[in-house]
């Protein structure tokens, strides 16, 4: 892997760090190898105070490169997954989970595809993304950005989008708030007066009508449109030590 | 002190058709298969079975011994989804109860506390509410009004669950980094039972470990079994790792029935000791 050039799983490490920007001291739980990956280039570069576990029960003081095994010096505390739930309710926590499916008011599913009591396929289940989403923020990372995954209704609300949260008391959706979308399209956001979905940045490459064609509903598109920031040569190299096998660059399809 | 030590075989005596088991552990993290696979050979059915799930559910649906399952995921860890699992979902064959997984440990918490149930923001929102429309929410009584989720007691007939080490009246040790729920499982249920890797002197239990390490006590267990390698193919760390090898066997089994009748057959029918026979001649 050259160090000079950028690829699109760069670009996407990148903008998945982003979204932790400004955090500070939180637990951030990055599901899967890009978020991951993401995720240790903040804590590594810009937001040193994230708190990250090796995906178990450690808590570890430094962002490590993916698969390697921290010794006893690169551990900070302990969080075995009781602490985990009591850190959720309590709400110092980022987590940034995959989606299935999701819709223009960001609400996800992982649970199945087709009818809950008969599912044609059953994906992971609603896992912890309801209470995760209502109790703290929350990310989302597509690799595959599609009409099958960006879909007008999902079939089973796993996390609560913000259509859903303002239905309820604004006590009980006081929590509620969905970051940011990365996709291996473009960086997505709910900054809308109505919370739908808008595109904030599109990567290098990529052109709108690609975006619009592959989602399958009326996405907000600003005036000014953004082009995802393409990492420096120090991020770079902070990308190839924290992946120096390159899984994240085997993660994205185009 | 009373000898709380039997067989696997006589712990699950007290199981009948109808029961609602709890069993500990973490996906495809230390879990009781030594409990699991007597359970498999008493042939007792209609099971309501209370995990976050891993093995023990998939086996206990491809057996057909599941005829409900309530669980917060049920997964292998290595392998995301437990595919004998996915198949009972996708067949219909069993009745399923999803929770979020927080939900799932309030549950518990309340059964241990004997409550009738525990609020939470969690699952609001969601389709978890839609999907179990026995869930009901509550009103917060104080002046903020907050409408909550009261999830019920996940009361048990009985529970299973491993240890690292325990002693004969049933005090246990965990000497890996997670607890997981063991001690609510046991709290919850109206029987518990403990399998170890080795049973130990209660001097050798309370110097084996920080005391912190000490999970169970004596009054949360009616039954000690010891079983080494009674977590396999799970993982049971320090003790062992994951028999990712063997998972994968057992994995690829959901795909035709032949596969499956020919994994029950040789590792499933016989005893626990014919099972561990088996398996460590294979590891060798």
């Amino acid at each position: 892997m050259s160090v000079s050039e950028a690829t699109r799983a760069d670009i996407c490490a990148l903008a998945i760090a982003e979204c932790f920007r400004d955090d500070g001291e939180v637990l951030v739980s990055a599901m899967g190898t890009m978020p991951s990956l993401g995720a240790r280039l903040a804590k590594a570069t810009f937001e040193p105070n994230l708190l990250m576990t090796d995906g178990f029960n450690l808590l570890l003081r430094h962002a490590l490169p993916l698969g390697a095994k921290p010794t006893d010096e690169d551990i900070e505390g302990w969080m075995p997954f009781g602490s985990v739930f009591d850190t959720l309710w309590w709400g110092r926590r980022h987590v940034m989970m995959g989606a299935s499916q999701i819709d223009q008011f960001g609400n996800q599913n992982i649970a199945c595809i087709g009818p809950w009591r008969h599912p044609k396929a059953q994906l992971l289940g609603v896992r912890g993304a309801p209470g995760n989403t209502i109790n703290h923020t929350t990310s989302y990372w597509v690799p595959n950005h599609d009409a099958r995954v960006f879909v007008p209704s999902v079939d089973m609300v796993s996390g609560v989008g913000y259509d859903r949260a303002a239905s309820l008391d604004a006590a009980s959706s006081r929590f509620h708030e969905i970051r940011r979308v990365v996709s291996n399209l473009g960086v997505f956001d709910f900054n809308t007066p109505d919370h739908r979905m808008r595109l904030v940045s599109i990567h290098p490459g990529v052109e709108v009508d690609r975006v619009l064609a592959n989602t399958g509903f009326e996405l907000v598109v600003p005036d000014r449109l953004d082009t995802t920031p393409v990492p420096t040569p120090d991020q770079l190299s902070a990308l190839r030590e924290l992946d120096p096998q390159g899984h994240a660059q085997k993660e994205l399809v185009a | 002190m009373i000898d709380k030590r039997m067989t696997a075989d006589e712990a699950v005596a007290h199981v009948a058709d109808g029961m609602t088991i709890g069993i500990g552990g973490w996906g495809s993290r230390r879990k009781p298969m030594a409990f699991v696979r007597a359970l498999v050979r008493k042939r007792v059915k209609d099971l309501t079975v209370v995990s976050y799930g891993g093995p023990d559910v998939g086996i206990l649906c491809a057996t057909g011994q599941a005829k409900k399952v309530i669980y917060g995921f049920v997964s292998l860890d290595s392998i995301p989804l437990e595919p004998h699992f996915r198949k009972a979902r996708q067949s219909g064959t069993i009745e399923a109860v999803e929770l979020d997984e927080g939900m799932f440990l309030l549950g518990l918490r309340a059964a241990a506390q004997r409550l009738p149930f525990l609020p939470t923001r969690a699952g609001l929102g969601s389709d978890v509410l839609k999907i179990n429309p026995h869930l009901k929410t509550v009103k917060s009584p104080y002046d903020d009004g907050e409408e909550l989720v009261a999830v019920p007691a996940l009361e048990l007939d009985a529970a299973f669950v491993h240890m690292n080490r325990a002693d004969a009246s049933g005090n246990g040790q965990v000497l890996g980094r997670d607890p997981y729920f063991d001690n609510l499982f046991c709290m919850s249920a109206a029987r518990a039972y403990m399998s170890c890797e080795e049973l130990v002197s209660t001097e050798e239990l309370t110097r084996g470990g920080p005391l912190q390490s000490l999970l169970i006590n004596r009054m949360m267990v009616c039954g000690v079994v010891e079983a080494p390698g009674g977590a396999h193919f799970t993982e049971c760390p320090p003790d062992y790792p994951r028999d990712e090898k063997f998972q994968r066997e057992y994995a690829a089994t959901a795909k035709d029935a032949a596969a499956w009748k020919a994994f029950r057959a040789k590792y499933l029918d016989g005893s626990e000791a014919d099972y561990q026979k088996v398996v460590g001649h294979e590891r060798l």
